[in-house]
């Protein structure tokens, strides 16, 4: 047990707002706590890795080209090396010793893991036996689920992630052209209502096994858009644990149908909309980044080059002194959320509940903000405006810091003197964080200081190496006191004191 | 009378498993079928195997070099499209 849980708190009214997590059962964010996919504030703090192990798949969708392999894309079902099983147990033992913060392998493809039963299932058998400290964890399209159910809860599998993008067939033939059943290619609605069907039933025997399911969901618009509440509502009442919403990506130069036949992905408010519409009856998942199944690292980064398969072969491991090394690392990153966790709950205890209850009613409306933040990991703002491969995106209001999306940048400085056709990336990330009014960075340059304060976006960099959510907070505040948020606010205003 | 996989196979091992008669196998830089063992799953199954799960159009050919899932049939992309984007032409050069 580690200390994050042991001072953690299973009531809900405990702990702050922004934590996703503070409702749950202590059984359940035993399990998440440190999972980057399953815990925002683990995102922060843990990486994964997935290994690609699993080639074949028994579906077709219409945002996937199995032609998969890029070393450039970075998106779901693309890998750049296919390993065997017993490639895939050496890698992960090595990325486990290199980068202790990792505590999470999944199988998520190339195709789809339960379409090769036997490279997926002797990669975990050989894992749980030898690196018992890595969460294993498998993400799948739930054609062949029910059927690996039980093999699945016997391997130390406790988070499994189901692709579940409609209930209805019609729809459904939209979106996947065939599958593979019983020895046959069934097209169209008939194989998407069996498909449906078998997620369905996956879905609720894992969750009476007592695994944790996560079902993504990708947001097609005028395909699912207005279907995904039902999913979301349907999915939450058989047991799933969270739901992510992801954005379509779709790309001529990918090759897939949505690419080529130039459908349109939801635009970053379209997506938080129906996320925010989902919230009420879900957990929501905004923290996803729709990595490559061969992805290595934190979330948001992609250190795969450094563990190519001839650098892995030549690297000697000794897993016992790893664990123990890992051990330390993971207690450290506990002690220190335990640590964060009470501030706040001290902050909080400040202010009794009943003075709230009495001063709430006329609360001052003062506005919320979107804010984009440069960070490496850590929950800190310690990333360099220039350096940034992407920027998180928070909506921030008084008391409130709340993750809900991300922006994905090319990388506007490479480092050296000469900066190629830098204005043009710039003004690219620029209109990326269209919305935003503040991006916070560890460092930021002239040049872009100049620009973001024309486009209408204040630079600020007076938080470097702050925690995110506090300096956010402090960001908004300041905002507040220097009247910056009234213009918009509504009549509640009176009643500030 | 056996089938066979063209240069546009992407190696995902899909047929590899399926196949009744134990005809295909990994080899670079693709897979191939042993055509002395490849019954085009007469007898077996009412449909041909490797052709019915394998995901790249064209990537498996009879003996008369007709492909058994052509163009536009397992995407749906129209062929204009296709032409359009290179996709036939790169893979039939």
């Amino acid at each position: 047990m580690t200390e994050m849980t042991a001072s953690g708190c299973s009531e809900s009214s405990c702990g702050s707002t922004a934590d996703q997590l503070s409702h749950l059962p202590e059984h359940i964010r035993e399990k998440v706590h440190n999972h980057p996919c399953y815990s925002e504030q683990a995102h922060h703090h843990f990486a994964r890795m997935h290994v690609a192990v699993a080639p074949a798949c028994n579906i077709q969708c219409n945002y996937c080209n199995r032609k998969y392999d890029c070393a450039n894309e970075s998106r779901p079902g693309v890998v750049s090396e296919l390993l065997t099983p017993e490639q895939a147990i050496k890698k992960t033992l090595v990325v486990a010793s290199e980068i202790p913060q990792m505590t999470v392998l999944g199988i998520a493809g190339p195709g789809d893991p339960l379409a090769n039963p036997e490279r997926t299932f002797q990669t975990f058998q050989a894992l749980s036996e030898t690196a018992p400290d890595i969460k294993l964890c498998v993400s799948t399209n739930g054609l062949a689920l029910p059927e690996h159910v039980e093999e699945l809860s016997k391997h130390n599998i406790d988070h499994v992630t189901i692709t579940i993008n409609c209930l209805d067939p019609e729809i459904g033939a939209k979106i996947y052209p065939w599958i593979f059943w019983k020895n046959r290619r069934i097209k169209g609605v008939k194989g998407a209502k069996i498909l449906i069907e078998q997620q369905q039933k996956g879905l609720e025997m894992l969750t009476e096994k007592g695994i944790l399911v996560k079902v993504n969901s990708v947001m097609i618009p005028g395909v699912n858009d207005k279907h995904l509440a039902e999913v979301s509502k349907v999915v939450k009442s058989k047991g799933a644990f969270l739901h992510n919403i992801m954005p379509l990506i779709a790309e001529a130069e990918h090759g897939t149908y949505y690419g080529i036949m130039e459908q349109l992905g939801p635009t970053q408010a379209e997506l938080k909309e129906l996320q925010d519409a989902c919230e009420g009856d879900m957990n929501m998942m905004r923290h996803c980044r729709q990595c490559r199944a061969d992805a290595v690292g934190l979330l948001g980064e992609d250190r795969g080059s450094e563990f190519t398969l001839d650098k892995i072969e030549a690297m000697e491991i000794d897993y016992s002194s790893a664990m123990e090394k890992r051990k330390v690392v993971h207690d450290n990153i506990a002690a220190e959320l335990a640590r964060k966790e009470e501030e706040k709950a001290q902050g909080v205890q400040f202010v009794s509940l009943d003075s709230l209850r009495k001063t709430a009613k006329p609360k001052p409306q003062l506005r919320s903000v979107l804010m984009a933040v440069a960070t490496q990991g850590g929950g800190i703002i310690n990333q360099h405006f220039g350096h940034a491969k992407e920027f998180l995106i928070y909506e921030v209001a008084s008391d409130n810091v709340k993750l809900i999306g991300h922006a994905k940048t090319d990388q506007y400085c490479s480092g050296n003197n000469t900066c190629g056709d830098g204005e043009t990336v710039l003004q690219k990330l620029i209109r990326s964080l269209d919305g935003c009014e503040v991006v916070l960075s560890a460092k930021i340059g002239y040049e872009p200081w100049e620009q973001l304060e024309e486009a209408g976006i204040i630079p600020n960099s007076e938080h470097a190496m702050e925690p995110i959510e506090e300096a956010l907070l402090a960001v908004h505040k300041e905002m507040a006191e220097s009247g910056a948020l009234e213009e918009k606010t509504e009549a509640g205003l009176r009643a500030t004191a | 009378m056996a089938l066979q996989i063209v240069e546009s196979c992407v190696n995902c091992w899909a047929c590899e498993p399926l196949c009744p008669s134990n005809a295909i196998y990994e080899a670079k830089p693709h897979f191939l079928i042993d055509a002395k063992k490849c019954t085009e799953c007469d007898g077996d199954y009412a449909d041909v195997q490797c052709a019915s799960i394998c995901p790249i159009e064209a990537a498996i050919v009879d003996s008369q070099g007709v492909a058994l899932n052509p163009y536009g049939s397992l995407t749906n992309i129209p062929l204009e499209k296709l032409r359009q984007h290179g996709i036939i032409d790169k893979l039939a050069a």
